[in-house]
């Protein structure tokens, strides 16, 4: 049993509360008072007699509001896998928490109405699942109860979509129609469309590969903290903890750390406190070296036949998620996994319209859910591979040195 | 032992090549919750444990220990205790912290209430649940913690599906739902404010049958109200609440013995035991596979007085 991560996208009412609903109440993983409970609130009749878009409904300032303006997680697992949904809202304005959701998927389910076809919404979506490198797309068409199961419709729908995925260089899609409503498709085959032929939507789920998703041919490893437990039998004990970001580490590997760019070889590996032949990625663990060098959090250890890129300043994609603009110019803390770095934005190319991934001149400052290329200078050298190559030592965060919020993505280019 | 866990993976998987290396999702989970402890271990000057004894935080302790290992975990265990507290739980805590030979802070609600002079709750199952939020922010005080490691899940309920796993509480450890950092990747902003402090979430990805199935594939040991045992219970709204010195009995109240389980522990007053035969952990985990019933739905006797609830003591600094 493994562990999928999925991302749900579409706009408002396109019945996003419903899918995720009703696959947690299909795989049978709604408990008996979570259903009184949906009873009680359940006040639209029109979808049945329990509405399963609540059951995905969090917090109260949001149903009053009646839209979810937040990333919610929602778990539930078959026998085959664990499911992580990162449930984000599908309001225009809400680029930023499609991004949040979108960064640790493995997959994302795309939702059209079978009504309305592919829209402006549906590729903005889109864009941002190809800009975050999520490997994999199923575009499920939904509400097919309300165009007759017709195949046509649906046929049209997944001719426009390939065009979008073609453009974007989508490798991975898997079309699927569906009534989350009605639940067609969603556990078990339809009866109403005999026509498809492909699995029901949580078998696609279940089947994707993921451990494909997982780079091990490039060693990454960062240190998040150094273990020196300096007692009497562990008097010189000096372990590199942190988190296999990428690849596969062996004792007696050559090693370089990085910026410092000096070598050594790995003396010793643990997870857990238990001594282990190697370490690969996800896994958190600890490295011992064979000579003794100052090292500290952020320093990355690579295999010395193997490096990433070391540099001040390098160019990048950033997805702006404050309400205070970027301004060019500005001093930001640059987090990259373990590793805090002051920055600064030197200079903003251009706008990435993600409706139509038109470049477009910045005229003003960067605003909240926009995304631009820009090039960020750092105060200490940067140890990193590009998005498209590594995604999880590709991306970073940038930090308001003031109000310490996180205020944007950002992907190296 | 993870090549173990990679046999069984081979003879699960039917089409897939075959894997070398692997996490099976215990393990991923594992992975994700030691990195967020190293994290706040680097991140924060003077971190803490909130331990309540419940197998969420016992589970917490394994992960910590296992993230700083061979080092001991760097930072105090503690507990916020009501006085309500089953003795099991108590002595459990005492035990633990001993043998992971970590610092142990008791601060009691009890004193909170004779020193502030706060009112007793009244009522016929007084919950003190409600005043641990005074004890704990004056013990963040008193300590000058600035994270706050806490056992909460993502799965409890809805109020919980949108915490971040660091979660910025401000200067009266207030939680503003509609302020929250994005958390991306697994990029976590720990930078606060002079006053504020961070609540952190390690478990936030566990479910409940997860913590079970982990608790069972390291063997960890759990207070023994976890199994089931014979008790004095009432049986109250359907609810079998334990009986104890701060239970006020009503007329018609009947006093019944009978063979109980618990499956989260909180205080004696505002936790419900269910009915089981349960006595071994795989007894315990079929159960709750088979439960058809939400662990708060099945034991929190206080949230079912209002949905919004969580909600509203999470926005006043509870955990
Ligand atoms: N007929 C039909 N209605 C649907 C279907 N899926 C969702 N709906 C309805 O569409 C409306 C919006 O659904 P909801 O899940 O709240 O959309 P969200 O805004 O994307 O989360 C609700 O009235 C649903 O009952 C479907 O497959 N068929």
């Amino acid at each position: 049993m493994d562990i999928l991560r999925f991302i749900t996208a579409g706009s408002v009412d396109d019945g996003k509360s419903t899918l995720i609903g009703r696959l947690l109440y299909d795989s049978k993983n709604i408990l008996i008072d979570q259903l009184e409970q949906l009873e009680k609130q359940s006040k639209n009749k029109e979808a049945g007699p329990i509405d399963l878009a609540l059951l995905t409904d969090g917090l109260r300032a949001e149903r009053e509001q009646g839209i979810t303006i937040d990333v919610a997680y929602r778990y539930f697992s078959t026998p085959k896998r664990k499911f992580i949904i990162a449930d984000a809202p599908g309001h225009v304005q809400y680029t930023r928490n499609m991004i949040t959701g979108a960064s640790n998927a493995n997959l994302i389910i795309v939702l059209v109405d079978a009504r309305q076809g592919v829209v402006e919404q549906t590729r903005r979506h889109s864009i941002i699942a190809s800009l975050l490198k999520i490997p994999h797309v199923v575009v499920a068409i939904n509400k097919m109860d309300l165009v007759d199961f017709s195949q046509d419709v649906y046929n049209n729908i997944v001719i426009d979509y390939a065009a979008v995925a073609k453009q974007l260089g989508l490798n991975d899609v898997t079309y699927i129609p569906i009534s989350a409503l009605q639940g067609d498709n969603i556990v078990d085959a339809s009866t109403s469309m005999d026509w498809y032929e492909g699995k029901p939507l949580l078998e696609i789920l279940e089947d994707v590969p993921v451990d494909s998703d997982i780079n091990l041919t490039d060693p990454r490893f960062q240190v998040q903290f150094v273990i020196r437990p300096q007692t009497d039998d562990l008097h010189d004990y000096r372990g590199y903890a942190g988190k296999v970001i990428s690849g596969v580490y062996k004792k007696g590997d050559a090693v370089t750390v990085l910026p410092a760019g000096i070598e050594t070889t790995i003396a010793k590996l643990e997870v857990a406190g238990e001594e282990v032949e190697e370490i690969f990625a996800p896994q958190s663990a600890t490295i011992l070296l064979a000579n003794d060098i100052d090292i500290s959090r952020g320093d990355s250890i690579v295999q010395t036949n193997n490096q990433p890129q070391t540099t001040n300043e390098v160019e990048v994609l950033l997805c702006w998620l404050d309400d205070k603009p970027l301004q060019t110019g500005n001093k930001y803390y640059l987090q990259h996994n373990s590793r805090l770095i002051r920055s600064v934005i030197k200079q903003v190319e251009y706008k990435l319209d993600v409706n139509t991934l038109q470049q477009q001149p910045v005229e003003g400052n960067v605003k909240l859910n926009e995304v631009v290329k820009a090039t960020i200078k750092t105060a200490s050298p940067l140890v990193y591979d590009s998005y498209t190559k590594l995604r999880a030592n590709g991306s970073a965060i940038l930090i308001d040195e003031t109000s310490h919020s996180t205020v944007a993505a950002v992907l190296f280019q | 032992m993870n090549r173990l866990i990679m046999s069984e993976h081979l003879t699960q998987k039917n089409n897939s090549p075959l894997r070398v290396r692997g996490l099976d999702y215990l393990e991923q989970l594992e992975a994700e919750s030691i990195h967020i402890f190293r994290e706040i271990a680097a991140q924060f000057e003077k971190p803490a444990l909130l331990f309540s004894g419940g197998k969420d935080s016992i589970t917490l302790v394994h992960l910590a220990r296992k993230a700083f290992a061979p080092g001991k975990i760097p930072f105090p265990l503690v507990h916020i205790d009501t006085g309500h507290n089953f003795q099991e739980a108590l002595d459990y805590r005492d035990a633990m912290a001993a043998k992971v030979n970590a610092t142990l802070i008791v601060r009691k609600v009890e004193d909170t209430i004779k020193a502030k002079n706060l009112t007793e709750p009244k009522g016929k199952f007084p919950s003190r649940n409600w005043l641990q939020t005074y004890t704990l922010l004056d013990t963040i005080e008193e300590f000058k913690f600035d994270a706050c490691i806490g056992g909460a899940r993502r799965d409890e309920e809805k109020a919980r599906a949108k915490e971040r796993i660091f979660s910025v509480r401000d200067d009266f450890g207030q939680w503003n739902p509609k302020l929250q950092r994005p958390e991306l990747w697994n990029i976590y902003n720990g930078r606060i404010n002079k006053g504020e402090n961070v609540r952190v979430f390690p478990i936030s990805n566990w479910t409940e049958l997860d913590i079970w199935n982990y608790i069972k594939k390291e063997n960890i040991a759990l207070p023994s109200i976890y199994f089931a045992h014979e008790r004095e219970v009432i049986v109250h709204d359907g609810q079998l609440v334990a009986m104890s010195p701060y239970v006020t009995l009503e007329e018609g109240d009947a006093v019944v013995t009978k063979q109980v389980r618990y499956r989260t522990v909180g205080d004696m007053t505002c936790t419900a035991a269910v009915e089981s035969a349960a006595a071994t952990l795989d007894e315990v985990i079929n159960e709750i596979t088979a439960a058809k019933i939400s662990e708060r739905g099945e034991t929190r006797i206080d949230d079912k007085v209002t949905e919004a609830a969580m909600e509203d003591r999470k926005k006043n600094g509870y955990f």
